[in-house]
């Protein structure tokens, strides 16, 4: 029984990491640009809920969803006048501007809100628990995962149902044939960064209420986000759903045997499938 | 004044110069074709009309409007559709989602719809569902001038439309042209099938070496005019 409630928490988990994943992965589906600073933006993002409820007094989720439209802004101005000219035939250069972009989102938080430890509180919400069946799971956790697969759903709507997600899918295909079509490919990209953010200041809010954050801890999401994306395919929503549940249990499986493996197990996972599907388990047929 | 102009139009890809002063014209109604080996600059001619190259602003006008520097997404905006040499249909869209995004963000006015298209392919219209790759070559061509004439364009630009396809698939596309022109749309066709550039213009350009060598309706001009316009007089 135990082993069913560690899997059934896992999988809770990978919704917290699907959700800290998925702004990158409709990023790097759309313009194949790898945001280093990802995780980042997500702490940024909780300490912007963080001073809205401190100074307006509001529950963490409405503060999300005043946070929200000004990520939205800040994510389509930085893709629009910092991140589209890094993009190229080069690789590089988006990766060593959003290196630089994470020191400096990082130094910046440090020197504004100081290396302390922070959280979101949700008062009661936080010790909830329902039963479900045989397992007992925590509200949060359990709206975490909802969160996950409804902006996952969400985001495949846009994607798939849309004109928007047409000329996304159009200009990811081929930028230059795109813009023959209408469609300006800066500003898609920029609108893609912009959305990318909602999401980013989603998956804050979840980071600030279910654990401690500081200034510091941006790259290590990234690291969880990254390898959800590439167990996941690159590029593909649902896969990285499924990569945030497999290190999510993973996770929860090692911390089962002994505490110590908790993150160790998660890592090794992501290796495992990335020896044998070196590709992700769904990736695009067309890359 | 034609409805589009080029005036002493170059165009550069770093230190190669592709176009030096190329001067054409194209009337309301019209169909001109533009013949040429490869390499003749025909490709970056369209480019440059359809704003991939940009280029001075007064070296290129349409309706008395000067777009040479303006961006594609305004060019196409302003009723300048293009088919793109080697189709360039997009492999995550479907069918009809490739037409459809022909006329993305802004409603277009006009016979050229989903139904107008699908009439004039009907093959289309069974495989709509599939992604546009899927097609065959001769089908993703008609994908592609589907696309293009989803925005009601004034001007419709064809780059190599035959290239690559067999002959009685060529027919079949060259077929819809008569039904573009009737619809009121003065159609550009570059083409180094000379025979099938012949039947359908009204005017003939031929380019050598990034020149204009050659203009005139087809009945005017001799073989031979052709042949060194075509290959230079030393061929």
């Amino acid at each position: 029984m135990i082993w069913v409630d560690t899997i059934v928490q896992g999988v809770l988990l990978g919704g917290l990491y699907a959700l800290f994943a998925a702004g990158l992965s409709l990023v790097f589906g759309i313009m194949r640009l790898v945001n280093l600073a990802h995780g980042d933006f997500i702490v940024m993002a909780a300490y912007l809920i963080l001073v809205l409820v401190t100074l307006l007094g509001i529950d963490p989720f409405l503060a999300a969803l005043i946070s929200a439209p000004i990520l939205f802004g800040i994510g389509w101005l930085l893709q629009m006048h910092v991140l589209n000219r890094t993009l190229g035939p080069d690789i590089l250069p988006p990766l060593l501007v959003t290196f630089g972009l994470s020191i400096v989102i990082q130094n910046a938080l440090l020197e504004g809100f100081s290396a302390d430890s922070q959280r979101l509180s949700v008062g009661q919400l936080e010790t909830a628990s329902l039963a479900l069946g045989p397992v007992n799971v925590g509200v949060m956790p359990l709206l975490t995962f909802v969160s996950a697969v409804m902006v996952i759903i969400g985001l495949n709507k846009i994607f798939y149902s849309t004109s928007l997600g047409r000329a996304f899918r159009a200009t990811s295909d081929d930028a230059v044939t795109a813009s023959l079509m209408g469609i300006r490919p800066n500003n898609i990209f920029a609108t893609a960064t912009g959305i990318a953010m909602v999401v980013v200041t989603i998956a804050a809010l979840y980071l600030g209420t279910r654990a401690n954050f500081d200034p510091t801890v941006g790259p290590a999401r990234l690291i969880y986000a990254f390898e959800a994306v590439i167990i996941g395919g690159l590029g593909s929503l649902w896969g990285t759903l499924a990569g945030g549940i497999i290190i999510g249990v993973a996770q929860t499986l090692g911390a089962a045997i002994n505490p110590e493996w908790q993150i160790l197990a998660g890592h090794v996972a992501f290796v495992i499938v990335l020896l044998l599907r070196p590709r992700g388990l769904f990736p695009r047929a067309v890359d | 004044m034609a409805l589009l102009q080029t005036d002493n139009l170059t165009a550069h890809y770093g230190d190669f110069q592709a176009l030096f002063g190329v001067d054409i014209r194209l009337e309301e109604g019209e169909t001109v074709a533009i013949i040429g080996a490869n390499g003749a600059g025909k490709t970056t001619l369209m480019r440059s009309i359809s704003g991939v190259l940009t280029n001075r602003a007064d070296a290129i006008t349409f309706e008395n409007d000067r777009i040479g520097s303006a961006h594609a997404a305004d060019i196409v905006k302003k009723g300048i559709a293009m088919v793109p040499e080697g189709r360039k249909l997009f492999p995550s869209l479907s069918v009809e989602e490739n037409l459809l995004i022909g006329a993305h963000g802004r409603k277009v006015t006009g016979i050229w719809t989903l139904e107008t298209v699908y009439e004039m392919f009907p093959v289309l219209k069974e495989r709509r569902l599939n992604p546009g790759t899927a097609l065959s070559g001769g089908q993703q061509q008609m994908v592609a001038i589907g696309r293009a004439l989803m925005s009601n364009p004034r001007v419709l630009l064809c780059d190599e439309i035959s290239l690559g396809l067999a002959p009685v698939i060529i027919r079949d596309i060259y077929a819809a042209l008569p039904k573009i022109k009737a619809s009121g749309t003065s159609i550009v066709v570059v083409e180094q099938d000379i025979g099938q550039a012949l039947k359908v213009a009204d005017r003939v350009y031929c380019m050598m070496e990034g020149r204009i060598t050659l203009e005139g309706a087809p009945s005017d001009l001799s073989r031979d005019a052709i042949h060194n316009a075509y290959f230079g007089a030393a061929a």
